[in-house]
């Protein structure tokens, strides 16, 4: 397994250093960050990184756009949180949820998959974007079941909770307690999913999506039936969205339509698959890193650049924290114009272009 | 294929498409034995690749039947009908862009070898599918290029890939739709001794469209004249060319050296 995950490994040093920075202080995060927001923005990092990983099995890898990914976020997180609220904070019941949460997640995804079959790529995004508004109108109609627009807060097992305590003293200034244990459960099911997908990538049936992506046409002339190829497609990426749901839900302790489904979302996902670099699952831990910080910490760092020029009449205003939106907007251009290609796809491409 | 020497390989029964009210392909019926190479020559726009799509699959016909082996495939699906022995080269080059040379040969391999839908190998280890693709590469003089983008060779190397990733299927049934349109002059040849060699030593059954009169004669044991839909004459190369429809449909828009 990790003799193959050594073959897809990008050939770029930087980006292997840039990724092993990433990966470690992810790893260490509890013992190297203070605080519970750092190791907030941790665990949201690792559920993101598989999040966009498997949008871009879809999109970079496939060439398949869908705006419904949120949607089969949403299951994840809304089976978990129904569950434990609505019956008990356990692991059988987890288990039971993410069974029929990926269940449900695979018959959507089959049923808009085959419909590929039959409409133009502009129109089945049009579909999904319809679908992804249907189910947020569905949680905020069945708010018996789903607490609507608030959202539910529910308990979690109590394992995964700082009540639980297993050791008395900290180690390295840590408490080792259940929110530790939780990290460390979103850390290593993060880390599986995703080289589960990078295993995938690398397949025979990999290279199938990469040529569907390409030349369908074609792909179907060979031999490949695409609408099989991409349904199956559909049907993986929506299955590792559901999983990151569930991470999700159990995280934060609360699941809600801004949380898991709303379109801000959706955009982001795009946004980190597009800053990363499409067609390259690496670039989804870049993208993903780049705009949680920038999402969590921009607000801050213009908090004090306001501070610090708060003389300064123009700069000032321009550094005022309400206008971090602005500024993130700022950055997404300045990326798009200087990393047409995302940021791997920057480092990586070249070698084979010659000629 | 025993008994391969009679029974037609393919074979297309009144084969029709309308688009509108322009019949492209009208009632075509024509059989092809397995071992035998068939010229279809004919004027731009006389219906020649709509043909091959009818037969490919691509296009449904409006009606008319399509067999392969004699059975009668006329609604398969494009992918069933690659699978079961029909390899197509196209007259617009169709590549995988932004995939390597090797990759766009590996694909079709793995394709023929049913190991798309393997999804916990490593494509990188296969080793039968990689030694096919490096003798498919010598075949087509593309091994320095192994591991560029299709996108960035030359048109000429393009269209030698674009025949390629037909022969990586390895089909009973070669359809190349000319192939050898936009090489330069020393590629031209070598695709055509490629072509030639094919042919005598395996047996296969090749339909070639192809213009220039001088490679007909060489490669072809049998014409087929497409005139605005129509088969307008069928048989061996001397007498076809011998006859006054097909002087007069076709010959006599060509210039005066191709004819002579
Ligand atoms: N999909 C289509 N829709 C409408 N008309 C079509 C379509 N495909 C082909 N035609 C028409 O059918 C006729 C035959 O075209 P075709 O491409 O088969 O000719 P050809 O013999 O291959 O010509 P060339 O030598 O230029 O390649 C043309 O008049 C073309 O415009
Ligand atoms: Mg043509």
């Amino acid at each position: 397994m990790f003799q193959s995950i050594r073959d897809t490994l990008p050939q770029s040093r930087i980006l292997r250093g840039l990724l092993a920075v990433i990966v470690v202080s992810l790893l260490l995060a509890p013992f190297i960050f203070d605080g519970s927001r750092a190791l907030d923005t941790a665990a949201r990092l690792c559920i993101f990184i598989v999040l966009v990983a498997s949008y871009d099995l879809l999109l970079g890898y496939t060439g398949v756009v869908s705006f419904a990914h949120t949607l089969f976020f949403g299951i994840g997180a809304y089976s978990v949180a129904i569950a434990f609220d609505h019956v008990a904070p356990g692991f059988g019941v987890l288990l039971v949820a993410v069974v029929v949460a990926l269940g449900v997640s695979t018959v959507v995804a089959v049923t808009i998959g085959l419909v590929s079959l039959r409409v133009k790529a502009i129109f089945y995004a049009m579909i999904t974007l319809a679908v992804a508004s249907v189910a947020t109108v569905l949680v905020s109609q069945l708010y018996l079941y789903t607490g609507g627009e608030d959202g539910m807060t529910y308990r979690i097992p109590r394992v995964l909770t700082p009540a639980f305590k297993l050791l008395d003293d900290k180690v390295l200034g840590v408490r080792i307690n259940g929110k530790l244990l939780n990290y460390y459960l979103i850390f290593t099911v993060s880390t599986v999913l995703f080289l589960l997908m990078v295993r995938i990538v690398a397949s025979p049936f990999g290279k199938v999506l990469k040529a569907l992506r390409e030349n369908d046409f074609r792909a179907e002339a060979i031999g490949y039936t695409t609408v099989y190829y991409r349904t199956a497609a559909t049907v993986i990426s929506a299955c590792m969205a559901t999983l990151a749901g569930v991470l999700m839900a159990i995280w934060l302790r609360y699941t809600g339509p801004d949380s898991v489904l709303s379109l801000n979302i959706m955009i982001d996902i795009l946004l980190m698959v597009v800053i990363g670099g499409m067609g390259s699952l690496y670039g989804a831990i870049i993208g993903a890193t780049l705009l949680v910080l920038a999402r969590n910490y921009l607000n801050e760092a213009m908090g004090v650049a306001h501070n610090a020029f708060i003389d300064v009449p123009i700069l000032a205003e321009l550094f005022n924290p309400e206008r971090w939106l602005l500024w993130l907007g700022v950055l997404f251009v300045v990326m798009v114009y200087f990393f047409p290609l995302g940021i791997v796809g920057r480092l990586v491409r070249g070698r084979a272009d010659h000629g | 294929m025993v008994n391969s020497s009679r029974t037609p390989v393919l074979q297309t029964e009144a084969l029709t498409i309308r688009f509108g009210g322009h019949v492209a392909v009208d009632r075509v019926s024509a059989a092809f034995e397995a071992g035998s190479l068939t010229a279809i020559v004919g004027p731009n726009g006389a219906g020649k690749t709509t043909y091959f799509n009818l037969i490919s699959g691509q296009l449904p016909p409006s009606s008319g039947t399509v067999y392969l082996n004699e059975r009668d495939i006329s609604r398969w699906p494009v992918a069933k009908r690659a699978r079961h022995g029909l390899g197509r080269a196209f007259q617009l080059t169709q590549l995988f862009p932004n995939l390597t040379v090797e990759e766009n040969l590996g694909l079709v391999v793995q394709a023929r070898h049913g190991l798309g839908h393997r999804i916990w190998t490593l494509a990188s280890r296969q080793q039968a599918v990689r030694t096919e693709v490096e003798s498919l590469l010598d075949t087509i003089g593309l091994t320095e290029r192994a591991d560029d983008f299709a996108r960035a060779l030359s048109h000429g190397a393009q269209r030698r890939l674009e025949v390629g990733m037909m022969l990586a299927m390895d089909p009973q049934v070669m359809m190349f739709d000319e192939p050898t349109a936009g090489m330069s002059v020393d590629e031209a040849p070598v695709l055509l001794e490629l072509i030639h060699r094919i042919k005598n030593e395996q047996d296969r059954t090749i339909l070639l469209v192809e213009h220039k009169l001088d490679v007909i004669r060489t490669l072809a044991d049998r014409i087929l004249v497409l005139h605005n839909g129509r088969l307008l004459a069928d048989g061996e190369p001397e007498s076809v060319m011998q006859l006054d429809v097909v002087r007069q449909a076709y010959l006599g828009e060509l210039s005066d050296e191709e004819v002579a």
